[in-house]
């Protein structure tokens, strides 16, 4: 436990994935800039890695990041809880920063509940969303200035709560991959490199790796301009082909609800949601989603919606911003028809009359 | 020989199921109408203890903090077959966030043989996905997190698959360890009929306290005590007392338990609303999709 610093710097994990930076990594970068400015300090980015690792630290300065804090030991040649929390403990009780920001990644939350426990602070799990601000504890007058305002979906994102964490520090969080903007690196930005010498005499990793092997994801959500996305209304994983027809013919990506995965209709990359990838395209086509709040929460940033649904009251319609009530089994090649021909849209016969309705709050 | 292996389970609001009937007029969700169910990954961390049980003998003991209502979780667990249920519960755990649970649990499995400790790798209803490491930490056990296929155990070796979602990797350690379990790592068996049978009887002293308040209203404060001591009695000859510890049970430090104990405080909640949006409805018609198709190539949002 360290005590409320209130000079303390604001700290990123670089998180390395088979010798890269993680892409989550620089984006909180962008987002801890942003804090760091806000708060008038320095900020700092932790990077461990084996003694002759390709450091990445210069790129870190790149993205935004004043300080690298580098520890090079042959222990933290791959990612291991206990070392690494170990490591970043060290780090944090030697320079005392006021927030540490990891993300919310498979490492990013086997690492930071295990430092948040060994240093007794607090955490927050997946932020969409850090802010500065005050606060007054309830009972106290006490305002407590310029805290890290940890902003989470909760509930299966039924609500949006704001933690804060005032009287034992540092203040920690887990962000989620892609809600953070990614910053422009500025090639001619340096970082001050700190080397820190971890103390692992006598230390022995408690578990081996025998085996291991890493896929790329299959599928790009984040990067894709058009998703076109299925749930369980799609009914069966031979209707599913549907939505890879019209992904194909949009040039777009596949993604698909919780309840689709559940399903077996597609596999887990592609799903959007809370759990999976958030997700803002240029259009987001929902086929068959109800629209739970935990799918919501991973696509309602995109630019423009399209729902497709033969259930008038789904809480999808809620978040679109063009709905199609039917059955997608029959509006999706018809859509397919119209984009094929789309250049030749005028050929299609008789201008459509204005939208057949202008529905409002009263769906939803 | 064998294991003894500690099940940390959660009752949790079902959050998929938020629908019509948990709405509010308003458009927010009315937590309190979502029915309350056995935190799915539990489930499959008390599978992976049960076949442990049933590959190398031991016993299985399934511990739960929260109201006394979150029995529940712990007959359920009974039914499936577990051996023993331990309720942890207490007013002054309220408001503990993930550090101060993982401590209060921390405390509770030390009263406990445990070689092996599960936990479903989050809660549906945080899913923060925290108490799990905290709680392995807390315990200086070894963390095997996103555990999907237990591929052996030996002497006080466990080797097993962990499923990283971008790849897996294989890792052996020495027990004790605490591992997070996966949704994908097996099938939970269903209820035993029999088992229900014997179990569904179960209470924890709190329950009977409660059913023993609301049929003798009346009575005094003495004679329902004296009941509701017959009662637990009489279960506990029959294996049917849940078994039920508060803070002191475990000898939490009360300085890490509850609001005090929890360094995360809630600044702000608001509620999603799901009413609102405005949107274009285009006929499910060939001229209805046509027309919205022109509209989108011609704001470049495709073509």
């Amino acid at each position: 436990m360290i005590d409320v610093n209130r000079r303390g710097e604001v700290w990123v994990f670089a998180e390395q994935e088979g010798g890269a930076l993680a892409e989550v990594s620089l984006e909180l970068l962008g987002k801890g800039r942003e804090l760091a400015d806000t708060l008038g300090v320095p900020l700092g980015a932790v990077l461990l890695t084996a003694a002759d690792g390709e450091t990445g630290a210069a790129r870190l300065g790149q993205y935004g990041a004043d300080k690298v804090y580098l520890v090079e030991h042959d222990l933290l040649r791959h990612y291991q809880t206990a070392p690494y929390a170990r490591a970043v403990c060290e780090l944090v009780s030697a320079w005392s920063p006021q927030v540490v920001l990891y993300g919310a990644t498979a490492l990013g939350r086997d690492l930071a509940p295990t430092v948040a426990s060994a240093l007794k602070c607090g955490l927050t799990a997946d932020c969409t969303d850090l802010q500065i601000g005050d606060h007054t504890p309830p009972g106290s007058k006490e305002l407590q200035k310029n805290l890290l305002l940890q902003i989470r979906p909760a509930f299966g994102g039924s609500i949006i709560a704001t933690i804060v964490n005032y009287d034992r520090w540092p203040q920690m969080a887990t962000v989620r991959e892609g809600v953070m903007v990614m910053p422009q690196p500025d090639g001619r930005r340096r970082a001050m490199l700190v080397r820190h010498a971890a103390a692992f005499d006598g230390f022995r990793p408690p578990l081996a790796v025998l085996e291991s092997e890493r896929r790329a994801k299959k599928v790009n959500l984040k990067a894709a301009r058009v998703i076109v996305a299925g749930g369980a209304g799609v009914g069966d994983k031979a209707s599913f082909r549907l939505i890879w027809e019209l992904a194909n013919c949009l040039g777009g990506a596949v993604g698909a609800s919780r309840a689709a995965i559940d399903l077996g209709f597609v596999d887990k990359d592609h799903q959007v949601g809370q759990t999976g990838t958030t997700v803002r395209p240029a259009l987001y086509i929902a086929c068959g989603i109800s629209g739970a709040v935990q799918h919501r929460a991973g696509m309602e940033e995109s630019a423009k919606i399209l729902a497709i649904n033969t259930d008038p009251s789904a809480p999808i319609f809620g978040v679109a911003h063009y709905g199609i009530v039917g059955d997608l089994r029959v509006v999706i090649p018809k859509l397919i028809r119209a984009v094929r021909s789309g250049a030749k849209a005028e050929q299609l016969g008789e201008p459509l009359a204005p939208p057949a309705a202008e529905a409002g709050g009263a769906r939803g | 020989m064998g294991y003894h292996c500690v099940v940390c389970v959660k009752q949790v609001p079902d959050t998929k199921g938020i629908t019509g009937e948990a709405m509010r007029d308003d458009g927010t969700v009315n937590r309190a109408a979502l029915p309350a169910i056995f935190n799915p990954e539990d489930l499959n961390a008390l599978e992976t203890a049960l076949a442990i049980r049933d590959g190398h003998g031991g016993t299985v003991t399934v511990v739960t903090m929260g109201l006394p209502k979150a029995s529940d979780v712990l007959r359920e667990s009974l039914f499936r077959g577990a051996d023993r249920a331990v309720l942890v519960t207490d007013r002054r755990a309220a408001g503990s966030d993930t550090l101060a649970t993982s401590y209060i649990l921390a405390c509770a499995v030390r009263r406990l043989e445990a070689d092996i400790v599960l936990c479903g790798r989050q809660a549906i209803d945080g899913d923060t996905a925290q108490v799990g490491p905290q709680l392995a930490e807390k315990l200086s056990f070894t963390l095997v997190t996103y555990l999907e296929q237990l591929l052996e155990l030996r002497g006080r070796t466990l080797r097993a698959r962990r499923n990283l979602g971008h790849g897996w990797e294989i890792v052996e350690t020495q027990l004790p360890v605490l591992a997070t379990v996966l949704d994908t790592a097996n099938t939970p068996r269903p209820p035993a009929a029999r088992r229900v049978m014997k179990f569904k009887k179960a209470r924890c002293r709190s329950e009977v306290e409660q059913a023993v308040g609301r049929e003798l209203a009346a009575a005094g404060d003495e004679e329902k005590a004296a009941e509701a001591a017959r009662r637990c009695g009489a279960l506990a000859e029959r294996g049917l007392l849940i078994e039920q510890w508060n803070l002191d049970d475990v000898g939490a430090d009360l300085a890490w338990c509850g609001f005090k104990g929890s360094p995360t405080k809630v600044h702000r909640v608001q509620s999603i609303v799901l009413a609102g949006g405005a949107y274009r409805e285009y006929p499910a018609s060939d001229p209805g999709v046509a027309q919205l198709v022109r509209e989108l190539i011609e704001d470049h949002t495709i073509g």
